[in-house]
């Protein structure tokens, strides 16, 4: 079964239809990218994910004992907080020693566990962001544009990171962005959202979609080509769209 | 210990010292949400609570306590529809003292010391109303430390706490209780107008001196029982209101603890 799954989602906020009839699933391991322009719900989609939206139609299936790392769009903390990191990683719940460590060190900051949340740069804050969203060994990775505010190099190292950690523990990721070459590239499948699911396929099918290119253009197509690199892991999940493109032997590099 | 009680500047001080454990760790959570007004808001409806009690024959402390959880309710809410703005949360405050002063003032027959209820009279606590305090006091600090880890996980970020199975309407629930029931006993001790001061300033006096919320709270603690000391025997020199001095004192030290920092940084 798959490890979270929305069915005919709708969502509503002060009677504006943010997301109308949303299928959607992720399978085990799978990296899912959602992108879309301002507004288009792909924050309401993952929040109404994990359980922070009460969906107005439809209905959200969790696998039983699904266990989410979730990793928000931005993290304010108030500077009259005093909050050192490994603090900040025991909050709600405490961990022993060892896996506040051992997570640290999978999102690559084991250096920075003493220091104070608020001394920390953005891609130091980030990275303990997906530290934090480690811990209790998640089968789904949930980021909702987790490199905003990043400068291009520190986003395509954040992302690297998040490979390493997918090939590591095998869990399932899925993320909001709108760094659209990066991500796709890195992307087993890709979601295009605008209130509703334009098109969703492999990310070279939706890069070629006309839908897709009504929103992003095609200008993003040359990126996506120059970022991309060889995936190892096979594509045999059997997702379906509703678009007739032709799956095999597509290359977005002519 | 009896005979001690009977020393009308021991009960003073130590219903100082009961208030400052109810104020302390609320505080902090006040200072780290940004919830000011909020203290404002409720603790001004304290005199509304006043009124509600003499006009009806309740104990002033079930009218204060009723108003203040009405009204920490009505702001919880209001500030979760978004509608807490700055401008609304005002609003709520100064309408509340405002309708307070003016419901007090149209009791038949009635004539009460305001002074005492907008400042506090602390140098004439009874041995009653040390109990409620410090029964008051201990519940709230037993409510904060039961809720602690929620709480601080809820005021990090909603959706954060969410994920990881807490709900955080529920957590601002338990400060509202706390709140409620902070400014229904410090009422007596800071009166309406400053209890909200006794929240903020002890509280934002212990950020530069700690690295931690829990060293935070109890800096507050520390902070808020010197104030309430300094405060009364600064009353008793200088012949000032007891609940303002408190207030004086609490800014002081929230000066000399932020120079304090501002000196180490440089040096």
């Amino acid at each position: 079964m798959s490890l979270i799954a929305a069915r005919g989602l709708g969502l509503r906020r002060d009677g504006r239809s943010i997301l109308e009839n949303v299928n959607f699933s992720i399978e085990k391991g799978e990296i899912v990218t959602i992108v879309g322009p301002n507004g288009s719900g792909k924050s309401s989609l993952l929040r109404a994910l994990i359980g922070a939206m009460e969906p107005d139609a439809g209905r959200v299936e969790r696998m039983p004992g699904l266990r989410i790392g979730y990793v928000p769009q931005k993290l304010h903390i108030d500077p009259t907080l005093p909050l050192t990191v490994r603090r900040f990683l025991s909050l709600p719940r405490r961990w022993p020693r060892a896996a506040l460590d051992a997570a640290l060190a999978q999102a690559g900051t084991a250096d920075l566990a003493r220091r104070q949340m608020t001394d920390l740069s953005g891609g130091q804050f980030q990275r303990i962001l997906l530290a934090r969203a480690l811990l209790g060994n998640p089968h789904l990775l949930i980021l909702d544009e987790a490199t905003q505010g990043l400068d291009q190099p520190g986003a395509a190292s954040f992302y690297r990171q998040i490979e390493a950690v997918r090939a590591e523990l095998g869990c399932a990721v899925l993320m909001v962005s709108h760094d659209l070459h990066v991500v796709m590239a890195a992307s087993d499948r890709v979601l295009c959202l605008n209130g509703h699911v334009c098109c969703e396929g492999a990310p070279e099918v939706v890069a070629d979609a006309p839908e897709y290119r009504a929103l992003f253009g095609s200008g993003t197509q040359g990126a996506l080509a120059l970022y991309r690199h060889d995936h190892h892991h096979s594509h045999d999940h059997d997702h379906h769209h509703d678009h007739t493109h032709d799956h095999a032997g597509r290359d977005a590099n002519p | 210990m009896m005979s001690l009680l009977d020393d009308f500047a021991v009960r003073a001080a130590l219903a100082g010292l009961g208030v400052a454990l109810a104020t302390a760790p609320l505080g902090c959570f006040v200072v780290w949400r940004r919830m000011a007004y909020f203290g404002d808001a409720t603790s001004h409806a304290a005199l509304l609570g006043v009124a509600l009690a003499l006009a009806t024959q309740l104990p002033i402390l079930a009218g204060v306590l009723i108003v203040a959880l009405l009204m920490a309710l009505a702001v919880t809410g209001l500030t979760q529809r978004r509608l807490g703005q700055d401008a609304l949360l005002g609003v709520l405050a100064h309408g509340a003292l405002a309708a307070g002063l003016v419901a007090v003032s149209l009791l038949p027959g009635r004539r009460i010391d305001l002074q005492a209820y907008l400042f506090g009279e602390i140098l004439a606590v009874t041995r009653a109303d040390l109990a409620v305090i410090w029964i008051g006091a201990a519940a709230v600090g037993a409510l904060l430390a039961w809720r602690w880890s929620a709480l601080l996980a809820a005021t990090l970020n909603r959706d954060l706490a969410q994920a990881a199975g807490l709900k955080p309407a529920r957590e601002d629930l338990v400060l509202t209780l706390a709140l409620a029931i902070t400014v229904a006993v410090a009422i007596k001790v800071v009166g309406a107008l400053l209890i909200a001061a006794m929240l903020i300033i002890p509280a934002a006096a212990a950020r530069p001196l700690a690295s931690s919320p829990e060293v935070m709270a109890l800096w507050a603690l520390v902070l808020g029982g010197v104030a309430a000391f300094g405060g009364l025997a600064g009353s008793f020199r200088f012949d000032t209101p007891t609940g303002p001095s408190i207030v004086v004192v609490a800014a002081l030290l929230f000066i000399a603890a932020h120079v304090y920092r501002g000196l180490r940084q440089r040096g």
